[in-house]
């Protein structure tokens, strides 16, 4: 590729002149994202710090309030901790457990040598499922009354749970559903346990290593990279958890009907709630939209902390994939 | 199977106890693993099977605790289509698929050879923001963006808010055709450029066709997240059943048809169903895209 060469002394006009093509065509192939990280990006962001100080309902000029949105949603606001407490539930349950389950999984796919393709796919399939659809699938699936789940359950005589309608199992139930799509991290890990040289697993061998000894001395150490990834994506989807938390709440809730019907999100009491139904139960049911602004940015701090920590080590996380 | 199978009878000559043990170890390992593979398998397909049964039994049936349907009511899946709406529903939902799959890809593109292959200044900072972006909650800029669709543009109770702006590149698809394009040998552009390309040449006669699973992958990718979307939906068309999606469309579907399992499961398979059908056609390349990236879309 040419290069923008750093300024050097003996520059003609020939060369400015060249540097300055070079930095059009640049400006050009960028433009789009220019533009779109301007417009989509840099502006509401800012224009999220403004309205976070504002009280605005949507009507008539957004006014100051100082720092009371702030207090309003740390202090008074009802969903704000229990939204928090179940992210933090499901970052240190729900990606523990989807990351241990694809790493099984992947290290399962590796071990399969009959029908390898077919049972690639089957396991892969639910990953695809629209996050909408799966959730009412699971929604029927382990409906206490009549679904198919507790109905085998009760059938060879084990206790049925409510699952989406008792507060206690709604979080398990969705770990259910995120661990019935592990799609994407089975691939993840299959690709990076093929990756591990063979040589290392026979030296292991001669030395007489047990199956978890070549597990934990061979295997591990070579995908750990790949491990810290699937964790680190991991939390940062956590605080995207949007669509299927709400779903579920609604489905088992039975309010659920069409456009402009109040759904307090949470159902069952509060243990479905995350942080992005906050943003929405602010800011599109309650037209609170500075107290919205506060929880964006809250949410904000934390997938950029998150990130931090993927970008850090560059070469070895968000490269890893590569 | 039949390999496993086969090795008891070749042994019939006496073998030593110690290879005996081992052989015996390699069956039992095979009948381990692939059992456990069974299971597996269960797990991941029964909830598409039971749905599947129920999407096609009375309404009475599904309410029951019966899992195999006693008449087979295929008529269930006519009833969905007669849905007012469900027909708006799919058109909206492959407007909003199809345009912005091509808007992105074509806006991506550019911005992920220069990330790629251009040397300028701010080029890592560019591709951090990238990156932070890709990882940022769509909530986040949410309550600006909706003032300045609805408030400023009037274009609220429309999809348009969600596919103009794929116009203008989306971080993920940049992110995973950057790194894509990386792995092209810079030989490929030099030689181009003794040719006397210029880079728009370059890119479009040399890098493209070099890059076409890549291209796939971003393509198929963002195809499934306007398919899947539900949030952005839900704050732009929901005042207007007429520009609903299917991802949205279904939860209120769930609403009307309350009791109505068998219903609901019929248009809940009506949804996965494309998308199923889609990845066996493009397998490779979305497998690909994981793989990549490692990120989902």
């Amino acid at each position: 590729m040419s290069t923008v060469t750093p300024a050097s002394k003996g520059r003609s006009a020939g060369l400015a002149a060249k540097q300055r093509r070079q930095a059009l065509r640049t400006a050009a192939f960028m433009s789009p994202w220019l533009i779109g990280f301007a417009v989509f990006f840099a502006y509401p962001l800012i224009s999220t710090v403004y309205f976070s100080f504002m009280h605005y309902d949507g009507f008539g000029t957004p006014t100051w309030t100082g720092t009371r949105n702030w207090t309003y949603v740390f202090e008074n606001y009802p969903l704000f901790w229990p939204a928090l407490r179940n992210t933090l539930w499901l970052v240190l349950i729900m990606v523990t457990l989807r990351v241990l389950f694809g790493l099984g999984i992947g290290l399962l796919i590796t071990k399969i040598k009959t029908g390898t393709g077919v049972f690639r796919t089957l396991f892969y399939l639910p990953y695809l499922a629209p996050p909408v659809a799966a959730t009412m699938a699971f929604a029927f699936l382990l409906n206490p009354g009549t679904g198919p789940v507790n109905s085998i359950l009760e059938g060879i005589g084990v206790p049925a749970p409510g699952w989406f309608n008792d507060p206690s199992w709604s979080k398990p139930a969705l770990t259910l559903l995120a661990l019935w799509g592990i799609g994407d991290l089975m691939v993840i890990f299959m690709a990076a346990l093929l990756d591990v040289p063979r040589e290392q697993y026979e030296a292991a061998e001669l030395d007489g290593a047990s199956a978890w000894q070549r597990f934990r001395f061979v295997t591990l150490p070579n995908i750990s990279p790949i491990v810290m990834f699937a964790v680190v994506t991991g939390v940062i989807q956590t605080m995207q958890y949007y669509a299927q938390p709400l779903i579920a709440g609604k489905v088992a809730s039975g309010v659920i009907q069409g456009a402009g019907t109040q759904f307090e999100p949470g159902y069952p009491d509060k243990s479905t709630l995350t942080l992005p139904q906050l943003v929405y139960n602010l800011g599109f049911q309650r037209f609170d939209y500075g107290s919205a602004c506060v929880v964006a940015l809250v949410l904000f701090a934390l997938s950029m902390a998150f990130t931090g920590l993927l970008m850090r080590r560059r070469g070895g996380l968000i490269q890893a994939g590569d | 199977m039949t390999q496993v199978l086969a090795k008891p009878v070749e042994s019939k000559a006496p073998a030593s106890p110690a290879e005996r043990t081992a052989r015996r170890r390699a069956v039992l390992e095979w009948v381990g693993i692939h059992s456990l593979g069974v299971a597996a398998a269960l797990f991941f397909t029964l909830p598409f099977v039971f749905v599947f049964l129920t999407s096609l039994m009375s309404g009475s049936q599904a309410l029951s605790r019966d899992l195999v349907p006693r008449t087979w009511e295929w008529g269930n899946y006519a009833a969905v289509f007669d849905t007012p709406g469900f027909l708006t529903w799919w058109r909206n939902t492959l407007l909003y698929a199809g345009a912005g799959t091509v808007l992105t890809v074509v806006s991506s593109i550019p911005v992920a050879y220069a990330l790629a292959k251009f040397r300028f200044r701010g080029r890592d900072l560019s591709l951090m923001l990238v990156i932070s972006m890709m990882m940022l909650p769509p909530q986040v800029v949410v309550i600006p963006m909706y003032l300045f669709w609805a408030k400023q543009l009037d274009l609220s109770g429309t999809l348009w808010p969600l596919i103009i702006p794929m116009a203008f590149g989306d971080a993920f698809s940049i992110f995973l055709l950057r790194q894509f394009l990386t792995t092209i040998p810079n030989e490929y552009l030099d030689a181009a450029r003794v040719d006397g390309c210029g880079d728009l040449r370059t890119l479009l006669r040399v890098v493209l066709p070099m890059a076409k699973p890549g291209i796939a992958a971003v393509a198929l990718f963002q195809f499934f997240y306007a398919w899947n979307d539900y949030f952005g939906p839900q704050i732009y068309a929901s005042e207007n059943p007429g520009a609903w999606t299917l991802s949205y469309g279904l939860e209120s579907f769930k609403g009307a048809h309350h009791t109505d399992w068998n219903l609901t499961m019929a248009a809940t398979v009506l949804v996965m169903a494309p998308v199923i059908l889609v990845f066996f056609f493009a397998q490779k390349a979305f497998v690909e895209g994981v793989t990549l990236t490692g990120v989902k879309g």
